[in-house]
């Protein structure tokens, strides 16, 4: 997401380095391409204006010392403000009473639905909290089914009315939760421009009648500068307690979430970063930053995984991997548990130094992976153990049943050999891996 | 002073055209009541329906552009308040304004190099002038280069197809809805394909919709995005069907297997009816930033898009993106979104887009 702009800010690092101290003269370039890389990507701006002149000031009045070399003082400074812009601490969501309400408002297409139910799922599964979705969009044609499936899908209740009055609906669905023993509440509610009075009046109505906890503005991150306008309509009318930006994982340069806070003082809980049901994650400023300046998101990784893997498996297998005993069914399960972590793209990005080293446009076909699978599937289970004794009739056979090419399946066992020998390469003291 | 002055004229016909039909309206009342006249009221009538039309539509264009207008025409007003004579401060403020209205960075970058150039060439020093100037040099970027077809081209033998594709939340379904709309207004047999199988509740949506604007309905769920439109094109031939509207999923342009999924949905159309997908409708949010350039250069890539449809302008955003994404990709706006009813979208007309935008202003 924040690739390009990352990029165009550390090319303009590197022209800092070398230079024995910074002055006005050699951080102009500089200074020039970071703005233009931040208005590129939507970031307000105004705050665009207050972000480089702050740079500029801070730049000319750092202390270079002997021990730091002045792109390092530079990008620290960049790196600093970036943390400040994006809010500087992490906000959680609401989560210590013993029954919570939590609304959600939006513009029409924002993601307001599916984004309840990733709430709801995250909830139950990181919070232990028994969540109850409110279908309040009565107007966009089928949104109560829409959130009905994604209900479904996830196996967490959704309470609907037929009913013309939503703050009715709402309060329905509060003492349902009540009555059935849920404990946190998520209103989604229909898709409304900030302008429109009649609908904004709707919400308002709730959050007067209704003590909530959270009040939750879910935007899409690829919007442009009017983003500014939607965000200060709904606060105003509103008090949001948070924002929750959508479809990060598309090529936007996410703009939104730098000007967001520093000028709504509204701080960003989640970004949505997959179609899939679990897409959804925390934001921490501090991690942001460093994601831009390319310096990696080791610690979201680590959690990512964490929730996956577990810690047991991984020490069996990475013994297995040390005696050269890794055979292809350690790597279906390696692969499997892979694969539930979502999009592989999505973690590669967060490696660190994953743009300079071209990681950041790998583009992995889900269908390949799906072939991988499927080969190493259409083998016995005593083949997996022992891939050498795979010759050519064996080797047809598996391409039959897995209706891949004899090719691929060769080109499969090429690859894991190589992989094994890298891992004894490694494991041996012989080759550091790249990070 | 160019194109300026032809849209001074412009906007000066248009509301001539607005006052003149009020008077009008009047007159064929009083007309009315006299039944001898009765066949004469009604070919005037017919005429008077042409115009009446042009002049709902201007009106439409003078409402959901309202709030953009006040916006930007106001900040630009107010530049010129604020400085009377054309200085650095002046452009850097300019630049801001065009900035935030989504006009795109490397446009305005290029607008505001060739705005100075002009500048010092005309040797301009009035901020009031230099206002009709850039209005002038904004609509050059968009008409200029060749001349796109904001018509909806319409196969001769058999369905005409028109394919919708976007990014997520964009508004394709409810397009497709009020496009549904238009069309059987004009007579035609519209059938609606829900071709996004992914999101849950598309296809009740698309269904609701097709019900309500009394439109033939092919879908399935949890099926191959390409085998229902498959279906659904045999169904549209066997039902002389005039016009299809192919619903597609949503789909982040970055999202390779999404995009190969819409070029095997865009390759059944071709094979199943020749020159089809006559259309492929790109459908863009009016509120979306810089990404929208990257969103018509990857979908351009993948379809043959035919051209854009512009949504949800009845908010704040300026749309300034159509301008960047005529210029850096060359495709035409051919519908706009003004509100939220069906009869909100409008075929796009640059010039009552400028009238809306601008009219404050001159």
């Amino acid at each position: 997401m924040f690739e390009y702009m990352g990029d165009r800010i550390s090319n303009a690092i590197k022209n800092i380095r070398g230079m024995g101290k910074i002055t006005e003269d050699n951080i102009n370039d500089a200074m020039r391409e970071i703005r233009m890389a931040l208005l590129e990507a939507d970031v307000n701006y105004n705050v665009v204006k207050e972000f480089v002149a702050s740079v500029k000031e801070k730049s000319l009045g750092a202390d270079v010392g002997k021990s730091l070399k002045p792109d390092e003082v530079f990008i620290k400074i960049v790196k600093d403000e970036l943390i400040s812009l994006l809010g500087g601490e992490y906000e959680p969501l609401s989560t210590s009473e013993k029954f919570e309400v939590i609304m959600l408002c939006g513009l029409q297409g924002s993601g307001k639905t599916t984004t309840a139910g990733k709430l709801a799922n995250i909830l139950r599964k990181k919070y232990q909290r028994k969540p109850l979705l409110i279908a309040g969009d009565i107007y966009r044609p089928a949104a109560i089914t829409q959130l009905q499936e994604i209900g479904e899908s996830l196996n967490i209740p959704v309470f609907t009315e037929d009913e013309k009055n939503v703050l009715k609906i709402v309060n329905d669905g509060i003492k349902y939760a009540q009555e059935n023993n849920l404990d946190y509440v998520i209103i989604d509610t229909a898709g409304r421009l900030q302008i429109d009075e009649n609908l904004m009046q709707e919400l308002k109505d709730i959050a007067n009648n209704i003590s909530l906890n959270e009040v939750l503005l879910v935007i899409d991150a690829m919007m442009g500068q009017d983003a500014i306008n939607v965000i200060t309509g709904f606060n105003e009318a509103l008090n949001l307690t948070g924002c929750i930006l959508t479809k990060m994982d598309g090529d936007t340069k996410g703009g939104v979430a730098l000007s967001l806070r520093h000028l709504t003082n509204v701080p960003i809980k989640f970004v949505g970063d997959s179609e899939k049901l679990d897409g959804l994650s925390e934001f921490y400023p501090t991690r942001m930053a460093e994601r831009i300046l390319d310096m990696g998101d080791i610690l979201s990784i680590a959690e990512k995984v964490e929730g996956i893997i577990s810690e047991d498996d991984a020490k069996e297998q990475a013994k297995k991997m040390q005696r050269g005993t890794f055979d292809l069914e350690d790597f279906l399960t390696t692969f499997k548990q892979i694969k539930k972590l979502g999009p592989l793209e999505n973690i590669i990005k967060m490696l660190p130094q994953a743009r300079s080293m071209g990681l950041n446009n790998v583009s992995i076909n889900p269908k390949d992976m799906a072939h991988i699978e499927a080969i190493i599937l259409s083998m016995t289970p005593y083949e997996r153990k022992h891939p050498e004794i795979l010759k050519a009739t064996r080797k047809q056979r598996i391409a039959q049943g897995s209706g891949r090419s004899v090719e691929e399946v060769n080109r499969l066992l090429k690859q894991f050999e190589a992989m094994k020998d890298m891992m004894k390469m490694m494991s041996n003291g012989k080759m550091k891996m790249p990070f | 002073m160019g194109l300026f002055s032809k849209f001074k004229n412009i906007i000066k016909k248009k509301e001539e055209i607005v006052k003149e039909e009020e008077n009008n309206i009047e007159e064929v009342i009083e007309e009315k009541t006299e039944e001898t006249f009765e066949k004469n009221v009604k070919s005037k009538k017919k005429n008077k329906k042409n115009v009446l039309n042009e002049v709902e539509e201007i009106k439409d264009y003078d409402k959901g552009l309202k709030k953009t207008r006040d916006e930007f025409v106001s900040k630009l007003n107010f530049l010129g308040i604020k400085y009377t004579k054309v200085s650095e401060e002046y452009f850097e403020e300019l630049e801001s304004i065009l900035i935030m209205a989504d006009i795109g960075v490397n446009t305005v970058m290029k607008f505001m190099d060739k705005l100075k150039a002009r500048v010092k060439h005309e040797n301009i020093t009035d901020t009031e002038y230099l206002k009709e100037v850039i209005v002038d040099e904004l609509l050059v970027i968009y008409v200029e280069g060749e001349s796109l077809s904001d018509k909806i081209k319409m196969n001769e033998k058999g369905p005409t197809v028109i394919l919708m594709v976007g990014v997520n939340g964009v508004g394709k379904t409810t397009t497709i809805a009020k496009l549904a709309h238009k069309y059987k207004s004009e007579g035609k047999k519209v059938m609606l394909i829900a071709g996004d199988t992914f999101r849950a509740g598309a296809v009740s949506q698309l269904e609701i919709w097709a019900k309500r604007t009394d439109s033939e309905f092919y879908g399935q769920e949890e099926s191959d995005p390409a085998s229902v439109v498959y279906d659904g094109l045999v169904k549209a031939k066997k039902d002389n069907v005039d016009i299809v509207l192919i619903d597609t999923a949503g789909r982040l342009q970055n999202k390779v297997n999404l995009m190969k999924e819409l070029e095997k949905v865009n390759k059944v159309i071709a094979t199943h009816i020749e020159g089809a997908p006559q259309e492929t409708l790109l459908v863009i949010d009016a509120a979306t930033g810089q990404n929208g350039i990257m969103q018509a250069k990857a979908f351009k890539e993948i379809t043959n898009i035919t051209g854009i449809v512009l949504t949800k302008l009845d908010g704040t955003a300026k749309g300034g993106i159509v301008l960047a994404i005529k210029e850096e990709v060359n495709l035409p706006v051919k519908f706009v979104g003004l509100g939220e009813t069906m009869n909100d979208l409008k075929p796009f007309d640059i010039e009552n887009y400028i009238y809306g935008l601008f009219k404050d202003m001159i």
